[in-house]
């Protein structure tokens, strides 16, 4: 039959919207169980964001592809304080998608930031993970970057 | 494509769908070969693989006939060849193409059935349609203004698709069927002139016509044809690969079209809504570069198509939408970095609304910059500049798009030749250009913070500067203490900082003496300003650090809140002290306002009169206002489709659970058992039955109160201004009357429900004339 509504995979392609290769290692649950979280999520990881970056800057950038149900944002463990990353949850996962197509890879506070599915908050995740507190990527790094607290903690 | 036709494993059917529309899809890309040769190869594998997969290979190429309009005549080649190798395959081809056609018309996918039209057209080029059979087919198209009582945009559609398809075979037909033709342009001509164009003003980007008129689309597509006409249907732009297979071709034989009655028209047709065509650049744009085709070229519209077209299959990819524009064939001879941003802001400025979200746009724009640094920044910066020049005359709504500009400079460190717009600096604030630069630079603010904004403005702009969003609290200074209220505001901070619970607060709150004492109804819980007052500033200074500690605290205190804003006055109340504390910081009014929403301290009717109270006359042209009010009309729209939906589902259900009892079926006694937790469904369906009508009724009653409002606000104007002998287009009643116009463009759909109501209750012929005109126009869309 010839309806009107087939489509090509050309057309299809949706790279942006699509998971990454990264999987939560702390994850409670099977692989599977966190797939299918994933692809049905409507929330987002954001990484990369200054330490400086406020819940209100996010919000207005991220309310770009749609509305905002909350923002969390990523703590040290120790100090408590903005440690560069964050949640932002939607009310739909139509806008966390079009925030993967189009707010992922610009700029926030004058850093490329980083979007990726997340299968939803749950307390405890707000923390970094790294030993002195904060995420593990500012342990071990070796340049120095102004906004996330200079030199990586194994530097100093 | 181009080898031997090798023997093949047994593969899934799947698998070789995906293999023969791969190859399809890709033919040419990443080639050495040429086009043509290329083509040539395909047409052989497809051919050999015609007596096992012709109906794949049918639906293949139909799909790639609606949904790849930007490669229209690639394939029309490639149907040329097949049909020349193949004659019923050719015919089948075009009786599926038919069926297909008729199928899109049915469902109202009308764009899609352009482009099935266009194709069909363009295969009378390839010698797969014969041409007399083609110009009937538009003889019954145009026939179809002859129509009584049909809406106009029926008659238009089938105009469009006639009128669209000439440039690619405006030629052929005129050589073969010249007096048809003549005769068939000639009615064209009489429809156009008759037809009624009150829709237009409210259509246009910008109201004047210099320097360059907003045209009508099918007006500019007339002379588009005209001009192409005077020109001998000559048309150098479009890539026609069948040429080089003329020999090939004109052997093949042909198939006549057969008789196509467009479909009558139906309650449930819905057409698509009129155009107005964008134009922002000319020839004299870009001196040193290729010349620009002229408005009324037959080149510019396709080219605007094709780019419109390209965007439209890979708006999901940003990356490769960047690419696939960068390289539409131009061969050099046109400035395409300006055809692609005319296209790109054509679509932003779209009215009612663009056809993909804004913020899309702006990461295009930043891709496209990326892949031509050394050109495309400066065509933007230009477009930009003239876009700032001619906001005088730019309607509102599409002002507030520029502020894809404020999103876009925060990506380049918001560096701008600020002083090159000092001119606004000297104008009165509420004129279009100095108003657009404090509203960009707020929005700057909201992507950084307030000293940066400070320092990336020469000194002379900091007139035009945000204020600093810091929250004001009435209650803060000793100074205040002979306020009404203060202590208990003091009361009030001390129980908050130790943790009180809802009833603490009540109890402090039982002491504040009502300013409205004989409107008191003896039990306590009438509205109380002063009780709102103290409790909401007090609350959101203690919760002014940031958005979260705001909303953990209206979630703690929900049950004040909902007690206090119980009255229509109270929660009118409680957004007037909301503003008072947060107006130099209108992001956070925002967020609040949303959340006051969804947690049903305050309702939609309530937002919309607050709008329109005359505390916030102050601010009614700022762009925050309208985000919030469009925002809440968004909201209530969702709510009303999200109860829609249960309801649905929930009859599915009932539906499901009769089919299962009345099939007798023993073994699904888990559904059963489903069926009777959930409690009987018609009793949830008569629930949400009456969920759907109230919701439905709510939102009946929000657009009524803002049209009344506007109505009120605008009639007060136009009184006091032919009263005082005052010319009414003041940029106030410029603004306003746009936003009016902008509630029903956005929600068109759903306010064409009310349009009875609307006419005999609100829109009344004793109406000012220039508010009526506006609604006139609304009616005009659909006509």
């Amino acid at each position: 039959a010839m309806s009107a509504g087939g489509t090509l995979s050309i057309l299809r392609s949706d790279s942006y919207a699509e998971l990454s290769q990264y999987r939560d290692q702390h994850f409670r649950g099977t692989r599977y169980d966190q797939e299918r979280l994933l692809r049905k999520s409507c929330t987002l990881y954001v990484g990369n964001l200054s330490f400086y970056t406020t819940e209100e800057q996010i919000h207005e950038l991220f309310s770009k592809s749609g509305d905002i149900k909350k923002v969390i944002m990523g703590l040290d463990k120790v100090k408590k304080t903005a440690c560069g990353f964050c949640f932002v949850e939607y009310y739909a996962r139509g806008d966390a998608e079009n925030a993967m197509r189009y707010i992922n890879g610009t700029r926030l506070d004058d850093r490329i930031i980083r979007t990726d599915w997340d299968a939803g908050f749950k307390e405890g995740r707000q923390y970094g993970r790294g030993r002195s507190g904060g995420q593990v990527r500012d342990e071990y790094r070796q340049d120095y970057d102004a906004g996330r607290g200079g030199y990586g903690k194994t530097v100093q | 494509a181009g080898q031997p036709h090798k023997r093949r494993r047994t593969s899934e059917p799947s698998e070789i769908e995906e293999r023969l529309e791969s190859l399809i899809c890709r033919v040419g890309e990443k080639s050495h070969s040429s086009l043509e040769s290329n083509l040539e190869g395909l047409a052989g594998v497809l051919e050999a693989d015609l007596p096992n997969y012709k109906s794949k290979i049918l639906r293949i190429l139909c799909t790639v006939a609606r949904l790849l309009p930007e490669k229209l005549t690639v394939y029309t080649t490639l149907v040329g060849l097949l049909n020349a190798r193949n004659y019923n395959f050719g015919g089948e081809f075009v009786e599926a193409m038919i069926r297909q056609l008729k199928e899109c018309l049915k469902v109202n996918m009308y764009n899609e059935a352009v482009h099935l039209v266009r194709f069909l057209s363009d295969l009378v080029n390839c010698h797969v349609i014969a041409a007399p059979s083609m110009v009937a087919m538009f003889e019954n198209f145009v026939s179809v203004t002859q129509e009584e009582d049909v809406p106009q945009v029926r008659c238009d559609w089938y105009m469009f698709a006639f009128l669209s398809s000439l440039p690619w075979v405006g030629k052929e037909l005129y050589e073969k069927k010249d007096a048809e033709m003549d005769r068939l342009l000639s009615q064209t001509e009489s429809y156009l002139k008759r037809r009624q164009k009150i829709h237009v003003p409210m259509l246009q980007v910008w109201t004047a016509d210099k320097p360059h008129p907003q045209e009508e689309y099918l007006d500019c597509l007339w002379s588009q044809i005209q001009k192409l006409k005077k020109d001998r249907w000559q048309e150098r732009h479009i890539l026609r690969p069948y040429l080089a297979f003329d020999s090939v071709l004109c052997e093949a034989l042909q198939h006549n079209l057969p008789p196509f009655t467009p479909p009558p028209h139906t309650e449930d047709s819905v057409y698509p809504m009129p155009r107005v065509i964008f134009r922002m650049f000319d020839y004299t744009d870009d001196p040193e570069g290729p010349v620009m085709p002229g408005s009324h070229s037959v080149e510019r519209f396709v080219i605007e198509e094709n780019l419109h077209c390209i965007i439209k299959s890979h708006w999901k990819e940003r990356k490769t939408c960047a690419a696939q524009l960068l390289s539409y064939p131009g061969n050099n001879k046109i400035p395409l970095n300006y055809h692609i941003v005319e296209v790109i802001f054509a679509e932003l400025f779209q009215l009612p609304s663009p056809p993909h979200i804004e913020v899309m746009y702006t990461t295009l724009l930043i891709e496209l910059c990326k892949l031509q640094p050394g050109s495309l920044p400066q065509v933007l910066a230009q477009a930009t500049e003239m876009l700032y020049m001619r906001l005088d005359t730019m309607n509102t709504t599409c002002v507030d798009s520029i502020n894809w500009f404020s999103h876009h400079l925060s990506n380049f460190q918001f560096r701008w030749s600020w002083e090159d717009w000092s001119d606004c600096l000297t104008q009165d604030l509420e004129k279009p250009k100095p108003k657009f630069v404090r509203e960009v630079l707020e929005k700057c603010m909201r992507l950084s913070y307030h000293q940066r904004i400070i320092d990336i403005v020469p000194a002379s702009f900091s007139v035009l500067s945000p204020a600093n969003p810091v929250c004001i609290y009435k209650y803060g200074d000793e100074s205040n203490r002979s306020l009404p209220g203060y202590t208990v505001a003091l009361c009030l901070t001390i129980a908050i900082k130790n943790k009180a619970s809802n009833d603490e607060i009540f109890s402090i709150l039982k002491d504040v003496p009502n300013p409205n004492q004989d409107d008191d109804d003896g039990e306590g819980f009438s509205f109380n300003p002063l009780k709102i007052e103290v409790f909401v500033q007090t609350l959101l200074h203690l919760a002014a650090k940031s958005f979260s500690h705001s909303f953990s605290a209206l979630a703690k205190f929900h049950e004040v809140f909902k007690t206090l804003a119980e009255s229509d006055e109270g929660k009118l109340h409680v957004l007037r002290v909301v503003y008072e504390v947060w107006k130099n910081h209108p992001q956070m009014i925002a967020v609040l306002v949303d959340k006051m929403i969804r947690t049903q301290i305050v309702d939609c009717a309530a937002v919309a009169n607050w709008i329109f109270s005359s505390e916030l006359a102050h601010d009614f042209t700022r762009f925050y206002i309208w985000e919030i009010l469009h925002s809440t009309i968004r909201k209530m729209n969702k709510h009303v489709l999200k109860i829609h939906k249960e309801l649905e589902e929930t009859k599915a259900r009932l539906a499901r659970q009769h089919k299962r009892r009345d099939s007798d079926d023993d073994d699904d006694d888990d559904d059963r058992s489903t069926d009777r937790e959930d409690g009987p469904l018609e009793e949830q369906i008569e629930r949400l039955q009456e969920k759907v009508e109230s919701a439905q009724s709510e939102q009946k009653n929000l657009f009524l109160v803002i049209f009344q409002r506007f109505i009120m606000l605008l009639t007060e104007h136009l009184v006091r201004c032919e009263t005082g002998g005052i010319d009414v287009f003041t940029p106030w009643y410029k603004s306003c009357i746009e936003r009016l116009q902008q509630i029903f463009l956005q929600h068109h759909q759903i306010i064409q429900q009310y349009m009875v109501t609307l006419e005999n209750l609100l829109f009344t012929a004793e109406l000012d004339h220039h508010i009526l005109a506006v609604f006139q126009q609304f009616c005009a869309l659909q006509a």
